[in-house]
């Protein structure tokens, strides 16, 4: 199953300059289409069924949680979004995904132009052994930026964004390494922001850091939130209740409920959903 | 639960006071580490006691006179330096780019990438001295006559020269390259792959700008072995471009060239008069293994640096 793709919509393949610098909210998809699609989604990791026919709309600039146990395929839904299940061998995938209504399983998928219109922020925060201006600009660099004045000034702004400017403007040049658990996941959060991407997959990005940073993290998502498509992963149910508009709870690879946060928290139509969040299990 | 179990539970056995196998062990491989420590220490007292003496300015910068039996070293000095030069030029960009095609392109399971593994393995443990020989047979008497052929040229290319010496040491190296290269892409985190990639890096950028930077560490340390015994193996250069005596420095990669460890061994063999060269036998030994140290510690001050750097500690 895949989409057609119209002249309307550049084809991936396509791969442009570096993208416009803006706070704005990115725009949203066509009316009528969602920013993240996956449909009948079947995932193997070899013999392992990890995705059992998961269908879900996420709209554009809004905050989707991922709740459910441990093992259940939350990582795995999050990284069939920008293929980075591609890097496993033996990743078989059916169905169909899609971002903004184009198909990103198709044969000609520009993966590289996905992967930065589609950021991912880590569990561990990943930032590289360099500055912290070079793991901000990594990105542009990567799309050919090389101009010292803009790099500097989208590396602020980037910065800026995730509310790290302030802590680190002083010392640009010092390694990332030096930095706590908590600046280094806003850092990777901020390197990921300078590439203007539309969406932000979020894998459990505050369960490696201490209650302070972790609510640091939250209320980034939260600033963010309107500007940005933000699909976040946890296995904490007070977070996503805090932080999301919707709730998908999945269960062994079963995508069991999907809805607002409010409805799936309070009257969750299904018991499986009810049991989970009331601790009865997971 | 009876009283019974409680009853029943025996004290833990006493560690022994005297721990035979410990002892013995830890005396064993104290007593390799001596004897190891020894023997280099008597070597390198043999040396440097007989050699230190011959060691002059005139002897470092003068040319062999008299047969060989007075003068100085600097053309095989030159020529070491030169040729361990050019054979970490050619060996480094091949044995990277082999290891980062064996390591992050090519499909593990493949017949091919196996193939090539296993001949890897195997070139590290072929004698130096069939190097020599592939270094004769495939540069000088193919490539290089064939490049005399192709330009109409009399012989120059087509005979033993620096540059078919330096690039059979560096084939004789490239198994070195290559695993330690493997080895240092091994320990780059995955997360550090998937950050850049994530970050809608090609996969060519994830190599170039973030798995070799932080692999150098590693590279130098293949770059390091491969000097030390490129410095001084005489037989892959025996028959490549080594020369007995040269008048001159060489000044083209076509030229022949003087070399420390072959100079050593024509010292010790072919001299006209043995007793009268000991002196300056010692001090050849002497300056080829300051020269190794020398150039291994300036790569080892480098990637203590890059390491530091990768730490975050400067
Ligand atoms: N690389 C892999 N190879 C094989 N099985 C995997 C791999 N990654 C995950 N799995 C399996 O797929 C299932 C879902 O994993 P994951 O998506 O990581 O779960 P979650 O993020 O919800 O904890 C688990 O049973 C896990 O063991
Ligand atoms: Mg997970």
């Amino acid at each position: 199953m895949t989409v057609e793709m119209t002249d309307a919509r550049p084809s991936l393949v396509t791969r442009p300059a570096v993208p416009p610098r803006t706070g704005e909210p990115k725009p949203a998809a066509p009316a009528g289409v969602p920013r993240l699609a996956a449909r009948e989604l079947q995932l193997h990791y070899g013999a392992h069924h990890a995705l059992k026919g998961v269908t879900l709309q996420i709209p554009s600039n809004s905050v989707t949680a991922i709740i459910g146990p441990s093992g259940c395929g939350k990582s795995t839904l999050l990284r069939s979004f920008n293929r980075m299940n591609d890097l496993i061998p033996g990743v078989r995938v059916e169905g169909a995904i899609e971002v903004s209504g184009r198909s990103v399983l198709a044969p000609g998928t520009d993966v590289v132009e996905l992967r930065r219109r589609v950021g991912m922020v880590f569990q561990r925060p990943n930032p590289f052994p360099k500055s912290i201006f070079e793991n901000v600009a990594f990105g542009l660099r990567m799309l050919g930026l090389d101009d010292r004045g803009e790099l500097g000034a989208r590396v602020e702004d980037s910065l800026r964004r995730a509310a790290l400017w302030d802590e680190v403007k002083d010392r640009l040049d010092r390694s990332a390494m030096q930095l706590s658990g908590g600046q280094q996941q806003r850092l990777c959060i901020a390197r990921c922001l300078a590439v203007e991407p539309e969406v932000i997959l979020m894998d459990e990005p505050a369960s490696a850091l201490d209650p302070t940073a972790t609510a640091r993290i939250e209320e980034l998502i939260l600033d963010l939130k309107g500007r940005y498509t933000l699909v976040v992963v946890t296995h904490n149910m007070q977070q996503a209740a805090r932080i999301s508009d919707h709730t998908a709870f999945m269960l062994q690879g079963v995508l069991v409920e999907f809805d607002d946060t409010r409805r799936v928290f309070t009257s969750p139509s299904q018991k499986l959903t009810e049991d989970y969040i009331t601790g009865r299990f997971g | 639960m009876s009283s019974d179990t409680l009853r029943d539970v025996r004290p833990l056995p006493r560690a022994r006071a005297f721990d035979v196998q410990g002892v013995s062990l830890t005396a064993l491989s104290g007593l390799s580490a001596a004897l190891i420590a020894l023997m280099v220490a008597v070597i390198l007292g043999d040396i440097v006691g007989h050699g230190w003496q011959a060691v002059t300015w005139e002897f470092l910068a003068g040319a062999p006179r008299n047969g060989m039996t007075e003068g100085g070293i600097f053309p095989a000095i030159y020529g070491t330096v030169l040729l361990v030069l050019l054979m970490v030029v050619a060996l480094i960009p091949f044995g990277v780019g082999a290891a980062v095609y064996l390591h992050e392109y090519a499909d593990p399971y493949a017949w091919t990438t196996q193939a090539v593994r296993f001949a890897v393995n195997n070139l590290a443990g072929v004698p130096s001295i069939v190097f020599g020989l592939f270094g004769l047979g495939f540069f000088i008497q193919f490539v290089g006559r064939s490049i005399d052929q192709g330009l109409g040229l009399d012989v120059v290319w087509g005979q033993p020269s620096l540059i078919w010496a330096a690039l059979t040491l560096a084939v004789l190296n490239l198994p070195v390259v290559i695993v330690t290269t493997e080895e240092a892409l091994k320990t780059v985190p995955r997360e550090m792959r998937e950050a850049s990639l994530a970050l809608g890096a090609t996969r060519w950028q994830t190599v170039r700008y973030v798995l070799l930077p932080q692999a150098m560490p590693g590279i130098l340390t293949g770059a390091i072995l491969a000097v030390s015994r490129g410095a001084g193996e005489v037989a892959p250069i025996l028959f490549t471009g080594a020369a007995y005596f040269l008048p001159y420095l060489p000044s083209s990669p076509t030229d022949q060239f003087m070399e420390l460890g072959y100079h050593v061994f024509v010292l010790a063999t072919q001299s006209p008069d043995v007793e009268a060269t000991r002196p300056i036998l010692y001090g050849t030994v002497l300056v080829l293994l300051g020269l190794t140290l020398l150039l291994n510690l300036t790569a080892i001050v480098l990637r203590a640096r890059l390491r530091a750097r990768l730490l975050g500690r400067s």
